[in-house]
């Protein structure tokens, strides 16, 4: 039996959110400062930029979002200090001035009026402090219950649903009880199971706002569908695993949130929960999508289950994979952090999937890097709402 | 050795958990909710993670899986009949 009152070692940031990573990000805030900040993280050892497609003209709610992304992701307690780069002041400045909130270091630059030379040779040298300021920050006893925890399954097939999704339910309800914060969501794979959701709820206030969340979803889905969304939901990887529909992989998708765990909020994409608890954050079933996201709402541990192997990391939040599919173990053991094969066969249970797999949680937030982290996966894909103006 | 497992007694479908099983076959399966053990041949191959019926369905049935819809059939299916796409559709988008 797992000892969930153990100490873990974070570190413990100004606003009192604990980390279990400790990175100096170099963020750009746009498309065209991808390549200063990419030279900055080159010029500077121990910094990583964070390149994207997008933040020009953007208006409206997706560029809330984009903002809510930014600052989200700067602000995470895994960062221990930013740099933000942009083309224009007052967009870089804003995004700063959000993530400073926090009390972490950030500095602003842009690049209009200096050009690129100029621009990376200042960014580098407020990036060379932050890194020994960073690195000489300790680690400090902490609590499991401060890790934020998240969840979402990728290249699903049917022993997720057996396996590694109840895996997650599992550890799901532990932390749960120990007055955790954690986060599921995929908006789109719930379709077939949002009954089940609803009923999960704390309160009706609660169960509105998720059936609002769901029913936009699949308006967005009704208008710009061409077919019954065969190979995009379920994948063609979804479909070689064995699953045949969008509802036989909800139900499956909905084992990660065990039996016991109550529904206690529903969040916008990339919003920051407001109390401990269970939440739901509307959000993209795409893997690196959904993932950028959690990382934006502060969470800094994540629990991901596939099948078939879906191999996705994370700049900042470090991704825990965890299997129950033998034939993927066997072919893609590089990728998985967690064997719960034994479930499938009977030579364990699942209580003991989920103690195997919290202590993996607790060993990752103590430092030890994930299969995604030495593979150096860095996903950070943003998601938009709809066109630039 | 466990060859298929059934989420609950009431489904219509288990799930294969081992490579290589050939028609005719005779599988042990293993239905987790009611931890009960059965029996049960199948007419096709089935790769592992793909589904097997338990129970004969007609065509425009309802398939059931953790004891709740998961799509509607498109022809007759017979117990130990691999079933998926050629067989089964969402009954939504």
């Amino acid at each position: 039996m797992i000892n969930l009152n153990q100490k873990i070692y974070g570190y413990r940031r100004d606003n009192n959110r604990v980390g279990i990573r400790n990175h100096v990000i170099i963020l750009p805030v746009d498309d065209i400062s991808n390549a200063a900040c990419e030279a900055v993280a080159n010029n500077i050892k121990g910094t990583i930029a964070l390149p994207h497609p997008y933040g020009r003209l953007q208006f409206g709610e997706d560029l809330d979002l984009h903002f809510r992304t930014m600052i989200g992701t700067g602000s995470n307690p895994n960062v221990a200090a930013v740099v933000v780069i942009g083309i224009e002041p007052d967009w870089t400045q804003k995004i700063v001035d959000g993530i400073a909130l926090t009390g972490k270091p950030v500095l602003g630059f842009s690049i209009e009026k200096k050009g690129d030379i100029q621009t990376i040779a200042d960014a580098s040298k407020a990036a060379y402090d932050m890194v020994h300021y960073a690195t000489g920050l300790q680690r400090e006893p902490c609590d499991l219950s401060e890790i934020w925890v998240s969840t979402k399954c990728g290249e699903s097939d049917t022993t997720s649903g057996f396996g590694s999704n109840p895996t997650v339910g599992n550890a799901f309800d532990k932390l749960y009880e120990m007055d955790s914060t954690l986060l599921f969501g995929e908006t789109s794979e719930i379709t077939g199971g949002e009954h089940l959701v609803k009923a999960r709820c704390a309160n009706d206030a609660v169960a509105e706002k998720f059936m609002f969340m769901f029913n936009r979803y699949q308006d967005m889905i009704e208008r710009f569908k061409t077919d019954d969304l065969s190979d995009s939901q379920p994948t063609k990887g979804n479909i070689e695993g064995g699953l045949t529909t969008i509802e036989e992989k909800a139900l499956g998708n909905i084992q990660k949130i065990g039996k016991k765990c109550v529904v206690d909020g529903v969040l916008d994409k990339a919003e920051m929960p407001t109390s401990k608890g269970l939440w739901f954050m509307d959000s993209s079933s795409a893997a690196a999508e959904m993932v950028t996201l959690c990382a934006a709402s502060g969470y800094v541990a994540h629990l991901f289950p596939t099948g078939q192997g879906n191999i996705i990391g994370n700049p900042i939040l470090p991704v825990i994979k965890v299997c129950a599919n033998p034939r993927t173990v066997r072919t893609m053991s590089e990728h998985v952090d967690v064997d719960v094969t034994g479930l499938l066969k009977r030579d364990i249970n699942m209580d003991q999937a989920g103690d195997m797999l919290l202590e993996s949680l607790i060993h990752t937030s103590n430092g030890r890097m994930t299969a995604a982290e030495i593979l150096g996966h860095q996903e950070f894909v943003l998601t938009r709402l709809y066109e630039s103006a | 050795m466990i060859q298929f497992i059934v989420h609950d007694e009431d489904d219509s479908v288990g799930v294969v958990t081992v490579e290589g099983l050939k028609a005719n076959d005779t599988l042990s399966g293993w239905i987790m909710d009611q931890d009960v053990l059965i029996d049960i041949k199948i007419n096709q191959d089935i790769p592992i993670g793909h589904k097997l019926a338990i129970k004969d369905l007609n065509e425009d049935d309802t398939v059931i899986k953790y004891g709740v819809d998961i799509g509607r059939t498109i022809s007759k299916i017979a117990v130990g009949d691999h079933l998926h796409v050629h067989n089964v559709k969402t009954k939504r988008w």
